[in-house]
């Protein structure tokens, strides 16, 4: 670490700092993509793994300047200084490299456009960026005084897409972690429930290679007669075809016909089946302790959830919007009505720390959590690089977004850098636009699981 | 109409190695046009002359099961698919050569299928530290087939041949490496070909035509739920 005749400049000491940790934050995401993400594939293209953690890095670094504010470490016109410089890069990487290199990915597996891949990525990225900034127009988010190609045009876009995710993510979260945690809503599933689809999955494979059995025998004999192609060709063929029958040979189309009828049925008895063990293993899961434990918070947050559904309505229809935060609101309360005194100052800039930091890990953790898992799900080993940069591009989003948002939980002291920075926005729109989106979310889901609930047991009932 | 003996052939590996488009090729000596993802396990059958050539010679159905998805999936899905390794005759190992983890992987899939009585909680076995000992007593024939032999360069050929033969040599098994969009490999009298026929006769053979006491060798029933046997029915 250099300390010598530059720490007589405050900025480059925090940039020696700053810098330090960015390093850090680089690797973590280096690891996870290595170790969580690409466990399963080979990293060929090595751009895609410095785009994920370069983006992983700038978006911890926000963070990070955030606590720094209410910690009051470094001085506040450097902390400023690297506010500026990480959100230039930041809206650089967001909106420049990675849908660019999107684009080019995705030409790249088309094999006609593979002469011109260049050309074709910038016309990609060209699309993107009319859309994006279409995605200006329908919403209130600027003030006319900001010019064409000012960082808040950008930022306000990004904030918006950003928002939209978040409160999706957060109202089916909010739904979904109460019914996977509480076991109220695990079907009773037995073992002979699981034995008899096994076993009539096991039957259905078995006619399926009857019949492919008779395919193939078919096809050999006609082989070996000399026919080759079993299609009639020609006015002769066609003939003879309808009046002799050649032993052996059948009506191969309706048989090929009820053999995908069979494997698309086989298909969904396995998928049933794998359902219906994930469900007996959350069964014996729920009479552990842990997951005793589990279903109790279940019941916790089920009321919470509730809770902010009604508070998102009420804010919607009351058209309200919080001014002070729940910090300086709760030691409000407590010195006002329980008389408790104690230094405002000290104990508001410690509860936020903790607060904000609970807010940040968590979230950080979530999103992680839910990539992680949507990679899984989707990917394959040709749309692995695709996916990843989609995936960061979301990351890089929701992040942004997250310290829009996160400027309402923070006492007024700590709130001005982020408006300093971030130009004048307008933040009371994005948190209406939270509300909005996360009933519509919440609402919704909560109709999605309660059909999906329904539907499923009466498919395979013991009777 | 199936007058003839079946055998059961497990075709495994890592999604997106080319398991479907090599049945496809060895079913229908055909190319696969269009592949996509398997769900589940996808049955197929090649018609085979044992010892093709010899007075001896009879044909054989061999059902070629493909079963797929990834091999550190969700264990509910593992207990799914062990529905399929039931009494095995022969197993093919499927990796992509342009994918050093897919060959990796194999050994996973090897004693999933081999230990199908423990679930396999993520045992990682890696390349140094392989137990031999593990299939020492392992009676059901193997056979290692790399693909997407196309993509590699002329330059990079050798060493990864010789990694897989290595690969090869741990599991006591021949070794096929080829292209599944191009029939040539596998065409009649290749050395390809030969080394396919050689061992479907060695699977046919360890089925029909040793007998150990009175028990065909193959794999027990499995024991489930700690009661009954869960009976196979079949459809001839």
């Amino acid at each position: 670490m250099l300390v010598g005749p530059s720490d007589q400049n405050p900025i480059c000491i925090a940039s020696v700092i700053v810098s330090h940790l960015q390093v850090f934050f680089f690797g973590f995401g280096w690891l996870f993509f290595m170790r969580q993400l690409f466990k399963d594939y080979e990293v060929r293209q090595y751009v895609v793994q410095v785009i994920f953690s370069v983006t992983f890095a700038f978006s911890c670094t926000m963070f990070e300047l955030i606590i720094f504010e209410i910690l009051g470490v470094l001085s506040s016109s450097s902390r400023y200084f690297h506010w500026k410089l990480n959100l230039c890069v930041i809206l650089l990487i967001l909106v420049f490299m990675v849908p660019f290199y999107i684009g080019y990915f995705i030409v790249s597996t088309i094999r006609l456009l593979h002469r011109q891949r260049l050309l074709f990525s910038c016309g990609l990225w060209l699309t993107f960026m009319y859309f994006f900034w279409k995605l200006g127009d329908p919403f209130p988010i600027l003030s006319p005084k900001h010019g064409i190609l000012s960082i808040e045009q950008l930022i306000s876009r990004v904030g918006v897409i950003g928002v939209t995710l978040m409160a999706l993510l957060s109202g089916f979260g909010a739904v979904n972690c109460p019914y996977t945690y509480m076991s109220y809503f695990l079907r009773n599933v037995t073992d002979t429930d699981i034995l008899v689809l096994e076993r009539r999955l096991l039957q259905t494979m078995d006619m399926i290679i009857s019949k492919k059995k008779r395919i193939a025998m078919a096809r050999r004999n006609l082989f070996q007669k000399g026919d080759v192609n079993n299609k009639p060709s020609g006015f002769w063929g066609m003939i003879k075809s309808v009046t002799t029958s050649a032993p052996g040979s059948e009506n191969l189309t309706l048989i090929q016909q009820e053999v995908d009828a069979l494997e698309e049925l086989s298909r969904q008895l396995f998928l049933e089946t794998v359902d219906l063990y994930a469900t007996k293993e959350r069964i014996e899961y729920s009479k552990t302790f842990k997951g005793k434990y589990f279903n109790f918070l279940g019941y916790f947050f089920s009321i919470y959830c509730v809770w902010k559904i009604f508070m998102a309505t009420i804010n919607i229809v009351f058209d309200r919007v919080g001014k002070t935060d729940p910090v300086t609101r709760g030691i409000e309360i407590t010195v006002n009505y329980l008389g408790i005194q104690f230094d405002v100052k000290f104990w508001s800039q410690h509860i936020s720390f903790i607060l904000v930091g609970i807010i940040i890990v968590t979230s950080i953790r979530g999103l992680l959590i839910t990539l992680t898992k949507f990679f899984y799900a989707i990917s394959s080993s040709k749309s692995s690089n695709v996916i990843v940069l989609l995936l960061a591009q979301i990351m890089g989003m929701y992040f942004v977004s997250s310290v829009l948002l996160i400027r309402m939980s923070m006492p007024l002291e700590y709130r001005t850098i982020i408006t300093e920075v971030l130009g004048e926005l307008q933040f009371n729109f994005y948190h209406r636009w939270f509300d909005v989106i996360f009933l519509v979310s919440a609402l919704s889901s909560i109709l999605f699981l309660y059909l999906a609930h329904k539907q499923a047991p009466e498919k395979h009932m013991t009777p | 109409m199936a007058s003839l003996d079946r055998v059961k052939v497990l075709v495994l590996g890592d999604s997106g190695v080319g398991k479907s488009s090599l049945v496809h090729l060895l079913c229908q000596n055909q190319v696969l046009g269009n592949p996509s993802w398997t769900v589940g396990c996808s049955v197929d059958v090649r018609v085979h002359d044992y010892k093709e050539g010899t007075p001896e010679e009879k044909t054989f159905y061999i059902e070629l099961w493909d079963v797929g998805g990834s091999v550190g999936g969700a264990s509910s899905v593992k207990s799914t698919r062990a529905v399929f390794f039931n009494s095995v005759n022969g197993i093919i190992l499927v990796h992509d050569l342009t994918n050093k983890k897919s060959s990796q992987n194999l050994y996973r899939w090897s004693l999933e299928a081999v230990n199908r009585d423990l679930v396999p909680s993520g045992v990682l076995v890696t390349n140094g530290d392989y137990d031999r000992e593990q299939f020492a007593d392992n009676q059901i024939p193997l056979l290692v087939i790399g693909t997407k032999l196309d993509q590699i360069h002329e330059a990079k050929r050798n060493e990864v041949l010789t990694r897989i033969a290595f690969l090869a040599e741990d599991f006591n098994a021949e070794e096929i490496n080829l292209d599944c969009t191009n029939p040539r490999y596998l065409a009649a009298g290749s050395s390809n070909a030969v080394k396919l026929s050689r061992f479907f006769d060695k699977v046919i053979e360890k089925r029909y035509f040793i007998r150990d006491g009175n028990q065909i060798p193959g794999f027990p029933e499995r024991k489930r739920f700690g009661g009954g046997t869960l009976k196979n029915l079949h459809y001839d």
